[in-house]
């Protein structure tokens, strides 16, 4: 049995990459919300510098939270709405008929969810510099722990969501864009785990993004780097995303045996 | 000795619940042949198609292509064929030769460059090159899908309805070119079709297909001396109406 391809994963890319590059729209697309968000929540923090002790000692408390959650977000839609784009296209049954295999679909939608990601993210990072002097890679090293953990988490949601579009059809495409934010409230992005109800918090601590902003707030306001966080969210991640791949491999096995594979885009 | 099959099919069935799509059909196919897949609306051609490319899974039965089983050892054995469809789609906004370039990438096409500018010359679309996939007209999209069931010069061509949207000129060119790439790669083709015409052009073997089953097989020029008709639109209506060969219709 041949092994995964590196080219094929490549040469799927390669397609998005296209869309990409002739656009600037969706370039421009890509880093509109999170440019918006970034911008809001500037102001916000601003106006509240000046009211809270705690917020005054760290600006970026708030800036950090907003553009660390837009990494979670726009990984998993980076996933999720590629793959929408096969459907839509209705070009399907054309990739599963070619040597491409399942799990280099998946990897090429992942490689392109990062792409996205770093543009749309990375343009709010550095527009955030000039506009509050706020600076994301302040947070040193860790960031790039934070920034992996996102991803990951970003991904197995965006497979379950590519998954459940794969099996109910394109009408349940709105829960790409809703799914996460029923999350939103328990990872505790813009205040501690602690403020949330005690029978809600077990819940918040089985999602690996709640570790990064507890990480995040440790770094900017005790000025240490808890790794125990980063080791716990990478556990859990591990979990989700294979959970997410082997559901995702799954949903298209049973496509292939209910024959909708043929009819997707419908 | 006879001749190894490319194409060997036993007791395929494909149900969904208690609809029988597929029930029970077994066929074979040898190197450098062309066969038809004949039947109307729901005969189970498309439903056939899918499952020798792997595409769904059979309910039960055997499909080998080229000695291998499928879908069982389909990774292997999809590098080697192509399928062309005016009913599966490319991605419309990306242009014709990012299309092309994307498969030929896919399916791992050495000289990527040299290969679309041949076919852009063979199936006459290298002047649409540039533009959108979905910009194009009916006719252009299945001379490009075409192209690219051909990228990989495959051992095995499935071809469902080639030349529909085609008008007759340009129809009659896609003929010409398959029937020269057969005979260039000793390729074996498969194909649905309700052009009567391109089969009795093309075929050497038909396979006559309705409610799933198999009602006749044979060469174009047998079934229509069986059934007593001029031709296989004749052959074909009698089988899509349940009409034996040899009976005598008023």
């Amino acid at each position: 049995m041949s092994g995964i391809s590196l080219h094929r994963i490549g040469a799927l890319a390669l397609r998005y990459l296209y869309l990409i590059r002739r656009s600037w729209i969706r370039i421009v697309e890509l880093a509109y919300w999170p440019t918006v968000q970034m911008i809001l929540w500037g102001f916000i923090t601003q106006y509240l510098a000046g009211h809270s002790d705690l917020l005054n000692q760290t600006a970026g408390l708030l800036l950090s939270g907003v553009l660390l959650w837009d990494i979670l977000f726009r990984s998993q839609l980076g996933l999720s709405v590629v793959f929408f784009e096969e459907l839509h296209a209705r070009n399907l049954a054309q990739l599963f008929v070619s040597p491409l295999r399942p799990i280099e679909l998946i990897l090429a939608l992942m490689s392109i969810s990062l792409v996205r990601t770093l543009i749309g993210v990375g343009i709010a990072v550095l527009l955030a510099i000039p506009f509050y002097g706020f600076n994301l890679f302040a947070l040193g090293l860790p960031l790039i722990g934070f920034f992996v953990t996102l991803l990951f988490m970003g991904w197995a949601i965006g497979l379950l969501v590519a998954a459940l579009v794969l099996r109910h059809g394109m009408g349940a495409e709105s829960i790409a864009w809703a799914a996460i934010f029923a999350l939103a409230p328990l990872c505790g992005i813009y205040y501690p785990i602690a403020t949330l109800p005690t029978w809600l918090q077990p819940l918040s601590w089985a999602l690996p993004a709640s570790y990064v902003f507890e990480g995040m707030r440790a770094v900017l306001l005790d000025h240490t780097f808890r790794q125990d966080y980063l080791f716990y969210a990478l556990l859990l991640n591990a979990g989700y995303l294979g959970l997410g791949i082997q559901i995702f491999l799954t949903t298209v096995h049973q496509a292939r045996a209910r024959g909708s594979l043929l009819q997707s885009g419908e | 000795m006879t001749e190894t099959p490319v194409i060997q099919v036993e007791d395929l069935r494909k149900h969904y619940g208690t609809v029988r799509a597929v029930d029970g059909i077994s066929f074979m196919v040898t190197r450098n042949a062309t066969c038809a897949l004949l039947g109307g609306n729901g005969a189970g051609k498309t439903t056939t198609i899918a499952m020798l490319l792997g595409l769904l899974l059979p309910t039960s039965g055997q499909i080998r292509i080229l000695g291998e089983e499928m879908p069982r050892y389909q990774q292997r054995m999809l590098p080697r064929m192509n399928f062309s469809s005016p009913y599966v789609d490319l991605p419309q906004r990306l242009t014709v030769a990012e299309n092309l370039t994307v498969y030929a990438r896919l399916y791992g096409v050495r000289r990527v460059r040299e290969r679309l500018t041949t076919l852009g010359q063979e199936l006459d679309i290298a002047a649409f090159f540039q533009r959108p996939y979905g910009s194009l007209s009916a006719g252009q999209k299945t001379r490009v899908v075409l192209a690219k069931a051909l990228l990989n010069e495959p051992e095995v061509l499935l071809l469902d309805e080639p030349t529909a949207s085609l008008d007759p000129d340009t129809a009659d060119r896609m003929r010409s070119i398959l029937t020269d790439y057969q005979r260039r790669s000793g390729a074996t083709l498969l194909l649905a079709s309700h052009n009567m015409s391109e089969v009795e052009r093309l075929c050497d073997q038909v396979i006559m297909l309705r409610n799933g089953s198999i009602v006749a097989t044979g060469a174009p020029h047998e079934l229509i001396h069986r059934y007593g008709r001029k031709d296989m639109e004749e052959v074909f209506l009698d089988i899509a109406r349940g009409i034996q060969s040899g009976e005598v219709v008023e």
